[in-house]
């Protein structure tokens, strides 16, 4: 890395490193397209391509799979079901004793849009998906239950037959005495959240690119794959191999991932098990479509949280009630969201007394996983929320609250009610500093002199503790203790560096860490120049983690933000391990003892006489050249490996408490929100986040994790959100529907620190990434919440929600029918209704509508309609709108007949753009002359890919199909006008039918 | 996200582009910008057997004024019309529209044309040719025809336009002297599809409003001028009419209600803007 060489201004004698914004060793090549991403890196000779079909529907039992053709098609080397993956491999571990497996791929029904049905492995991905449109799949549909209350429900629907109904794990909780700090308490005060889905959505979506040695029996992947490492075991053991056996290497860079790449894992084991099915290395890049639909998501929660409350606005108790929608499968290390916060239930306050419910529930969506703030988001939102409704129902300030109740610094380290040992921070300091330097003051006169003038402004605040290196052990919680006893107790976040010296005396690091933008060589290279004493530049650090090869423990990995508080101190560690060996090898060279060796400059030299020196780079490399000088005692000096793991993280105990995180920091947010009137759109007037991370090593990369946390959480509290319709139609298919904020969208908040360094990590840094996922978004709702005065508010804060607390109620339309009923909110159910005029008289018109040659007449691309029974009929037909065009496989029923007066059209059209079913009733009356009146009022559903993609403009091309149906058939009738060409288009009606 | 397979032709000839749109009929489609085709080809929702590239054809990238129309080839770019000289003061209401389209990185591929033919119900373009009554110049083998902007768009992404016809240009009509022009627009973010869209045209006699993102399709009406008390009403029903739905970002009350409020302001601001 000479070129940075050049560009540090390294001045002599400068003591540390670390605290210092260096250039980033990493953005050399990442700014020159030179990063190494998994899909830009080479394959084996021979590798092909995957590509996936996925379910449309969202609770469907799989009645046949016909693969032939797909299997024959020019280029398809496998095609790969739920069958042959459940042949080669064993159920994922489930994290819950539910009596529910966990495959990666449908087996015998699908449980979400977006599930992996069949794997088609081809010499190209065009190939590939290609074959996909020829798998026939027969699928009947099931009754999707999408919300987690209804899901909850003991009549619902059951995903998991194996299970006693779709709450998979339940556990009560009580610490302290929080009945009786409730019947004492002078005040109860509650709010009910929804927290809703939503991703951080990386640039770079999954990839994998897997072998399979038959003469090893092994596996060999590369993946993007972030950890934890603890999976591994989860794979090797459903891929039925030992651990020895499945190599799993990761590439040098990632375009991000937030958590999410975690979940890569089902699909590692699929693409491995496809590479042994087609005996060739085969690699999968997700595309976008799969990544929005099908890859992962946070999980939403449905919270009510009650606090006992005396009239000071103190807070005795609190009582949590969750309900964790974990998607339609519990993934490991689910149920982990729900318990990533337990020891940090009470925030950054002291509540004693604490209640929890906790049940975790099955529902037809996609299954979750890790996202940056995993767990704090849905813990917060509800907390912060609280305190602004005690300070309201209490007539308090809100900022008072927050300070009658935080933590006082003179007690910490400061074990929680529900156990964490919270492990440094002045929380009481902190939030004085940033309301002086934030300048509180002067935005509430903002406030003031904004409402003076009619506007719609408000505060919001938010005080968080920031959790990081979690925990293993903390995964064991929602287990009974005697459950745990039986399974041996876990614990503990082991991480690994190792450090080495070749024979020119050079510094190597090797971290099993994966990182995904952090940074993680050039603060490795600052951290190890300060221990050996020499420049950053002089370091070389690699991150590329090989589990053949490596030191690696199931903690490894990128995630609960533990590389600055844990895996940068356990290089550390190694670093200064090394250099007291290296030490006392120069002691006896320079004739001093050992003590008096100084690490400087590039220089091993005596404290008292600088001038007796030698090189780093000899001591460094006597390892290597001359091993027998060194004294036995000594021993090796070439290469040194650290485990560290902290005592403190124990596993939970007989009480349940459970010190869930390692550090904790702490941030204090405030900001002020302008609505606007007419479109209801939030606008940030200004953002203070004030943070103490402990010890900060690079002050520009944390400024990048705090904007980057930031603007994600932005977009959870304004734009995004993974949006179902009530039979599990997934609409945020692309990212026209699911909204990421852009630069345009994001303001910069002004950031500010207070160090506390943590007295329980090797550099005192504690994790930084994470915290204002878990802020920002209760913040702004706060905020928002003041300016319009609303008491209970949900996430995503979008203007047409906000903008219903500020328009005039609208009175229906002057002189008209009220509008029909509107179906409830997310329901993809379309409505609609229509007339035709028709120059035939109603027996002759209701003859047609009974004759598949109308049929065949008025969608002219239908093939071959078929007569099953006299009243229903089945034909193939193209359809569409504009250039969007499908084939469908169409079921048409008649129903209720009324003969010459009215019937019920029902149907059912499925295809690879994805499916619909609707009925509508069809009413015939006669008109003055000789004709006919056709009326029609009709509902249809639509799902799989163009409800996930087209959401936009589903019902207006619904709408136009079914409309265009009747003019079809009162031009066959010789009536109405027709412009040929339209007709072609009537397809969908088939499917919705009118 | 990878096309289904399809034979690409490079026209080197207007006259070759129609002979192929003649054989090949809806099996054809014309790939312009690509803003709008190439996502449905990779998403495999529109699956053409052909696909004939017209961005090389001299004849389609010309903009020429006269007549008092602006005349828009079929391969000008959005950009390239959003810099023209002037463009400005030959049609203020254009000027202010462009830039709401998409971002400037798809207006740099996007063409006028394109959008037109697209007929997206929220597109900008589709809107301001309705506002200003403009027109779109169809041509195939058969014949060359001129279809009014109101009777073009037939509703979600369905024109006029015959299968083997090539939307040749678009003629926008150049400003009059006494009129006002605005634009406004409503999205979610930066460069998203419009949730309602207002331009509008206000003379000494007439008021227009056209509004997208609503309907199936741009809809203008007459209305009474800013300052007459009869305008409330005509504006609530005119939001009546254009028949608004729920989508996942906003719901039809929400669009109504932005159809009074921003077109009264879309219309109270062209009233400002008269020359």
């Amino acid at each position: 890395m000479a070129a940075h060489g050049d560009d540090l201004k390294v001045t002599q004698g400068v003591k540390d490193w670390v605290g210092r914004s260096i250039p980033r060793f990493e953005d050399a090549a990442l700014l020159t397209g030179r990063g190494h991403y998994l899909d830009d890196l080479g394959v084996p000779p021979g590798t092909l391509e995957a590509a996936i079909l996925r379910s449309p529907h969202a609770h469907a039992e799989i009645e046949a799979i016909d693969c032939t053709a797909a299997k024959a098609a020019d280029g398809v080397f496998a095609v790969v079901t739920g069958a042959d993956v459940k042949a080669l491999t064993s159920s994922l571990v489930v994290g819950v004793k539910a009596g529910i497996e966990c495959w990666p791929i449908a087996t015998d029904r699908v449980r979400y849009v977006g599930e992996p049905v069949a794997i088609v492995v081809a010499s190209d991905r065009y190939r590939a998906e290609d074959a996909l449109d020829l798998i026939e799949v027969r699928y009947r549909a099931l009754p999707a239950v999408v919300d987690p209350l209804a899901a909850a429900a003991p009549d619902a629907p059951v995903l998991h037959p194996g299970a006693n109904g779709n709450v998979i794990g339940e556990r009560v909780f009580r610490y302290g005495d929080p009945e009786g700090a409730f019947a004492a308490a002078a005040h109860r005060v509650r709010v009910d959240v929804r927290y809703p889905r939503n991703s951080c959505t990386p640039i770079e979506t999954y990839g994998v690119v897997a072998e399979y040695d038959p003469a090893e029996g092994a596996y060999d992947v590369l993946a993007n794959f972030q950890g934890p490492f603890s999976l591994h075991p989860v794979m090797a053991r459903a891929l039925k191999v030992p651990g020895n056996r499945f190599r799993l290497r990761t590439p040098r860079d990632s375009g991000g991932s937030f958590g999410v790449k975690q979940a890569i894992f089902p699909y590692i084991v699929l693409i491995a098990v496809a590479a042994r099915i087609a005996a060739r290395p085969v690699k999968w890049i997700e595309d976008r479509l799969e990544h929005l639909a099908g890859s992962v998501s946070a999980a939403n929660r449905v919270t009510t949280l009650e606090a006992a409350v005396d009239s000071d606005g103190r807070i005795a108790a609190l009582a949590w009630d969750q309900l964790e929608d974990c998607g339609a499968h519990l993934r490991a290390p689910e149920p982990a969201t729900l318990y990533r916060m337990h020891g940090n239930l009470t925030g950054a306050y002291d509540i004693r007394h604490v209640k929890v419910h906790n049940r975790i529930v099955l529902t037809n969506k996609t299954p979750t996983g890790l996202n940056r703030g995993f767990g704090g988001p849905q813990v917060y939102y509800p907390l912060e929320r609280l305190v602004q409704r005690i300070a309201i129902e209490l007539n308090l300030d809100p900022l008072e609250v927050i300070r009658r109740n935080l933590v006082p610094a003179e007690a910490m380290p400061y074990r929680t009610a529900t156990g964490a040992l919270l492990d440094s921070g002045d929380f009481a300091g902190t939030l004085e500093a940033a309301v002086a330097e934030g300048q509180l003051a002067a935005l509430q006169a903002r406030r003031d002199a904004a409402r003076t003038a009619g506007k719609h402004y408000g505060i919001g605040f938010a005080a968080v503790v920031e959790p990081s290196v979690s925990n293993m052990g903390y995964i064991t919680t929602p287990l009974t203790p005697e459950e745990r006893r039986r399974a041996g107790p876990k614990n503990g976040a082991q991480s690994t560096a190792t450090v080495s010296l070749d024979p020119l005396g050079a510094v190597s690091v090797q971290v099993a860490s994966a990182p995904q933008g952090q940074g993680h060589r050039t603060v490795l290279a600052q951290v190890i120049a300060d221990a050996l004493g020499l420049k950053p530049q002089d370091v070389r650090v690699t991150t590329e983690v090989d589990t053949a090869k490596d030191g690696w423990s199931i903690a490894s990995g990128n995630y609960s933000s533990r590389f600055a508080p844990a895996v940068a101190g356990a290089a550390q560690i190694a670093a200064l391990q090394l250099r007291e060996r290296l030490a006392r090898i120069a002691a006896a060279q320079l004739n001093v003892p050992a003590a008096e060796i100084v690490f400087a400059d590039g220089r091993v030299a005596t404290r008292s006489n600088p001038d007796n020196a030698t090189p780093f780079s000899r001591i460094a490399a006597a390892g290597h050249w001359a091993p027998g000088t060194i004294a036995a005692e000594i021993g090796q000096t070439i290469r040194e490996t650290v485990f560290w793991t902290p005592p403190q993280l124990t596993a939970p105990n007989e009480a349940d408490e459970i010190n869930s995180s390692l550090c904790h920091g702490f941030i204090f947010d405030f900001c002020g929100v302008e609505i606007d009137p007419m479109s209801g759109a939030v606008h940030l007037d200004r953002y203070v986040t004030m943070h103490d991370c402990g010890r900060i090593l690079h002050p520009a990369m944390v400024a990048g994790q705090i904007n980057g946390g930031f603007a994600h959480a932005l977009g959870a509290a304004l734009y995004e959100e993974y949006a179902y319709a009530a039979d599990g139609s997934f609409l945020s298919g692309t990212f026209a529907d699911y909204l990421v904020p852009t630069t345009m969208e994001v303001p910069e908040p002004i950031i500010l620190h207070r160090e506390s360094p943590s007295p329980f990590t090797p550099l005192g840094a504690k994790g930084v990434g994470e915290g204002n996922c878990m802020s920002t978004p209760v913040c702004i709702a706060n905020a928002i919440a003041d300016a319009l005065g609303l008491a209970e508010i949900d996430l995503p804060a979008t203007p047409a929600k906000l903008a219903a607390h500020i328009h005039p109620s609208e009175t229906a339309r002057p002189g008209r029918p009220q509008p029909v009923a509107r179906p409830g909110k997310g329901e993809r159910v379309l409505f609609g209704e229509g007339r035709a005029q028709v120059n035939a008289p109603p027996d002759q018109v209701w003859r047609m509508l009974l004759d598949p040659a109308t049929l065949e007449a008025v969608v002219p691309s239908a093939h071959g309609i078929e007569k099953i029974f006299d009243t229903y009929f089945r034909a193939d037909v193209t359809l569409g709108i504009g250039p969007v065009k499908g084939r469908y496989r169409a079921d048409i029923e008649l129903s209720d007949l009324d003969p010459l007066r009215a019937v019920t059209l029902s149907g059912s059209a499925e295809g690879a753009l994805g499916f619909g079913r609707g009925s509508g009733r069809v009413k015939l009356e006669p008109n003055s002359g000789d004709g006919t009146i056709v009326t029609y009022r009709y509902e249809a559903a639509i799902g799989g890919k163009v409800a996930s993609v087209g959401g936009r403009l589903l019902d207006g091309a619904a709408k136009l199909i079914i409309g265009q149906f009747f003019s079809a058939l009162a031009a066959h009738a010789g009536g109405g006008k027709q412009r040929s060409g339209v007709i072609g288009r009537l397809l969908r009606l088939l499917r919705r039918k009118a | 996200m990878k096309p289904a397979a399809f034979d690409y032709v490079r026209a080197e000839s207007i006259e070759e582009a129609l002979d192929v749109l003649r054989q090949e009929g809806a099996d054809a489609h014309i790939l312009a910008g690509g803003q709008s085709l190439v996502p449905m080809l990779n998403m495999r929702l529109a699956k053409p057997r052909i696909v004939i590239d017209i961005m090389h054809l001299p004849g389609l990238k010309r903009i020429e004024t006269g007549g008092g129309m602006i005349r828009v080839g079929a391969a000008v770019r959005q950009r390239e019309l959003e810099r023209q000289a002037d463009l400005g003061t030959q049609q203020p209401l254009l000027a202010a529209a462009l830039p709401w389209i998409g971002h400037a990185q798809t207006r740099n591929r996007g063409t006028v044309c394109g959008s037109v033919a697209h007929a997206d119900p929220s597109a900008e373009l589709p809107l301001v040719l309705v506002a200003l009554g403009g027109e779109i110049e169809l041509r195939s083998r058969r014949r060359s025809r001129r279809v009014a902007a109101a009777t073009f768009f037939a509703g979600m992404m369905s024109t006029d336009r015959k299968d083997d016809e090539l939307v040749e240009a678009v003629r926008f009509p150049m400003a009059r002297s006494g009129a006002g022009y605005a634009f406004r627009e409503i999205g979610r973010r930066h460069g998203d599809f419009a949730i309602v869209a207002c331009a509008a045209v206000v003379d000494a006699q007439r008021a227009q409003l056209a509004v997208g993102g609503v309907a199936d399709r741009p809809v203008a009406r007459q209305l009474p001028l800013p300052g007459d008390p009869a305008l409330e009403d005509a504006l609530d029903a005119f939001a009546w009419d254009l028949d608004a739905r729920d989508d996942l970002h906003a719901t039809a009350t929400y669009r109504r209600q932005l159809v009074r409020q921003l077109g009264r302001q879309t219309l109270e601001e062209a009233a400002r803007c008269r020359a």
